[in-house]
């Protein structure tokens, strides 16, 4: 659920290809699915594209296969470079690549960017074939589990009749759940981390009031800012702003900003502005500049409907006796935004299911960012886990 | 493995469900998973052990037992297993009240602290025990609640809990030779198989 490119992020753009635990370059590669996709809106998609990519080799049993789900302003871009001159790597850098958790040098590791994403894959700013003007708002709604199936379509695609591990943090990992129920013969593990079997009130209030800023925003034009030469930019700053604020914890907040002043002077009577004021800002900033409004109001309706247990009766247990496979649920204890009672929950309900499940709640005060961030504890019990994967 | 886990291994039938209280590395579940089919949940609160267990793939739960047993069902594991943790913990016989309500019977192992070497020691040294075993000053000692084996049984009693066996094991000697006759003197670990009620039968 955070952004690749926050400075809190441990990737610092160092030159690239021969730095050793990296995956080095990649090259983002693009799937056509013409088979269409019934989606749980009701909807159809006749026709759509998926950008994917992958790191490490698939093997000759073809069983080795890691799928990654991304969070909410996640993409495909998870590990190594785009060229020689990027700055920095994907958004999951610091745990794949060769000798990392997710070992490159044991599996072959598949990233995509979800369908309704802006960075490649068919969303609502591609073309809608019939009218050949975006979809923007026209296009579909999607559930996360639209995404598992069409995850699916890719993992057939790619040859992969199940996968070794399906992982993913926040949004990701209700996708790693849903992927646990809907296809139980398809993984044997899934990592689930900082997530939640459904969000709270607390929670979709926050998603309403980021998608309210976009959508007043005037430049939003009801959704069709492309057609109108527009973009909501300020309205998504501050969706993203506000996105912020819930990521970090408030420790971490007074430790990196404190009420240091970034200008002016109290004594001089000036106006001033605290350092993480023009923090908060350079986030939105950078964020409305790459991320497309329109999907981040469907990846935040994404969130704010999953519920897993609701077709099971509300009964999670009951869910989770589909699942196949073996789990690990890991939290971070100053995660508010998915806290680790949420994932004291999913844990219960699988012990009572019986499912084979080990959970963690590691140590940090980085709040919900802390699982894309460096943390030595959360690296050795990832890596222990993987290395059981891999046998 | 630790005489009093292979023991302990040998008390639980095959095929059932467990769950291990401070599981520590794994190794008990490890074993039941291997050699009986044995399906469970070990607990732990150190990291270290937590990962030990996670790479040996054993399933195994961050939770720190003085925060009591109450996201467990009553009755839903066949057997609820804790070795040497009894002493570490705030409320002794809370946990031992949660054991057998989580499950149908309970392993309980502890040190004997009526043990002759710690009697020695406290009677004409005037301090606190020390041992290879036990090798904590009173200060820093994870132990809190020592007791002896007649402490533990008396407890036991006064609760209504149903000694279904005992075992005492002693390492060293004199005890491998005296524990038997004398074992709240000469034993060193006991090793205790309680239910809530005497109907359970030892097939």
């Amino acid at each position: 659920m955070s952004n690749p490119n926050s400075p809190l992020d441990s990737a610092t753009g160092k030159a690239v290809t021969a730095e050793p635990g990296s995956v080095g370059i990649v090259v983002p590669q693009r799937a056509r699915f013409s088979e269409p996709l019934a989606l749980a809106c009701g909807r159809t998609l006749e026709d759509y594209e998926l950008v994917y990519e992958t790191y490490g080799a698939l093997n000759a049993s073809k069983s080795n296969a890691i799928l990654i789900c991304h969070a909410l302003s996640g993409n495909h871009h998870a590990a190594g470079y785009h060229s020689e001159s990027d700055r920095r790597p994907g958004w999951w850098d610091h745990y794949i690549g060769p000798g990392k958790p997710i070992d490159t040098d044991r599996f072959f590791v598949v990233s995509l960017n979800n369908l309704g994403g802006c960075d490649g894959s068919t969303g609502p700013a591609s073309a809608d074939p019939r009218t050949g003007k975006p979809w923007g708002p026209d296009f579909p709604s999607l559930r996360v589990r639209d995404w598992v199936n069409s995850q699916a379509r890719l993992a057939d695609l790619l040859g992969i009749g199940q996968w070794a591990a399906v992982i993913g943090g926040s949004l990701g990992g209700m996708q790693v759940m849903r992927w646990a129920l809907m296809y139980p013969h398809r993984l044997r593990h899934a990592v689930v981390i900082a997530s939640a079997m459904k969000l709270t009130a607390q929670n979709i209030a926050f998603n309403e009031t980021a998608r309210q800023a976009i959508t007043s925003d005037p430049d939003f034009c009801d959704g069709r800012y492309l057609e109108q030469g527009t973009l909501p930019r300020k309205g998504l700053a501050l969706a993203r702003m506000i996105g912020h604020i819930t990521y970090l914890s408030d420790d971490v907040m007074g430790q990196k900003f404190g009420r240091e002043l970034r200008r002016g002077d109290f004594h001089k009577g000036d106006e001033v502005e605290f350092q993480i004021q023009s923090y908060l800002r350079y986030q939105g900033e950078n964020f409305s500049g790459r991320f497309d409004p329109n999907t981040y109001i469907l990846m935040t309706k994404a969130l704010d409907y999953f519920d897993l247990a609701r077709d099971f009766g509300d009964d999670p247990v009951a869910a989770f006796r589909n699942a196949q496979c073996r789990f690990l649920v890991v939290s971070f204890t100053t995660d508010w935004r998915f806290a680790p009672e949420r994932s004291r929950e999913l844990v219960d309900a699988l012990v009572h299911a019986n499912v084979p499940v080990s959970y963690a709640e590691i140590e940090s005060d980085m709040g919900h960012d802390a699982f894309l961030l460096p943390n030595a504890r959360y690296e050795r019990l990832f890596a222990s886990y993987m290395k059981g994967v891999a046998d | 493995m630790r005489t009093d886990l292979n023991l302990i291994r040998d008390w639980i039938a095959a095929g059932s469900r467990v769950l291990d209280l401070g599981c520590g590395d794994g190794t008990l579940l490890e074993s039941l998973a291997r050699d009986k089919q044995v399906r469970g949940y070990g607990l732990e609160i150190d990291p270290l052990q937590i990962e030990r267990c996670v790479a040996r793939g054993v399933s195994v739960l961050e939770q720190n037992l003085d925060r009591g047993l109450g996201n467990f069902a009553d009755a839903s594991f066949d057997t609820v297993v804790m070795t040497q943790a009894l002493q570490t913990l705030r409320y002794p016989h809370h946990a031992v009240e949660e054991m057998l309500r989580v499950g149908k019977q309970c392993i309980i192992t502890f040190p004997n602290f009526g043990h002759w070497q710690a009697r020695l020691q406290l009677a004409f040294g005037g301090r606190m025990p020390v041992s290879k075993r036990l090798p904590y000053e009173w200060y820093d000692t994870p132990n809190i609640h020592f007791c002896t084996f007649r402490d533990f049984e008396v407890l036991c009693r006064e609760n209504g809990w149903h000694i279904l066996r005992r075992q005492v094991v002693s390492a060293t000697w004199p005890g491998r030779l005296l524990k038997d006759w004398m074992p709240n003197l000469f034993g060193e670990t006991a090793i205790y198989h309680l239910a809530r009620s005497a109907d359970l039968s030892l097939d």
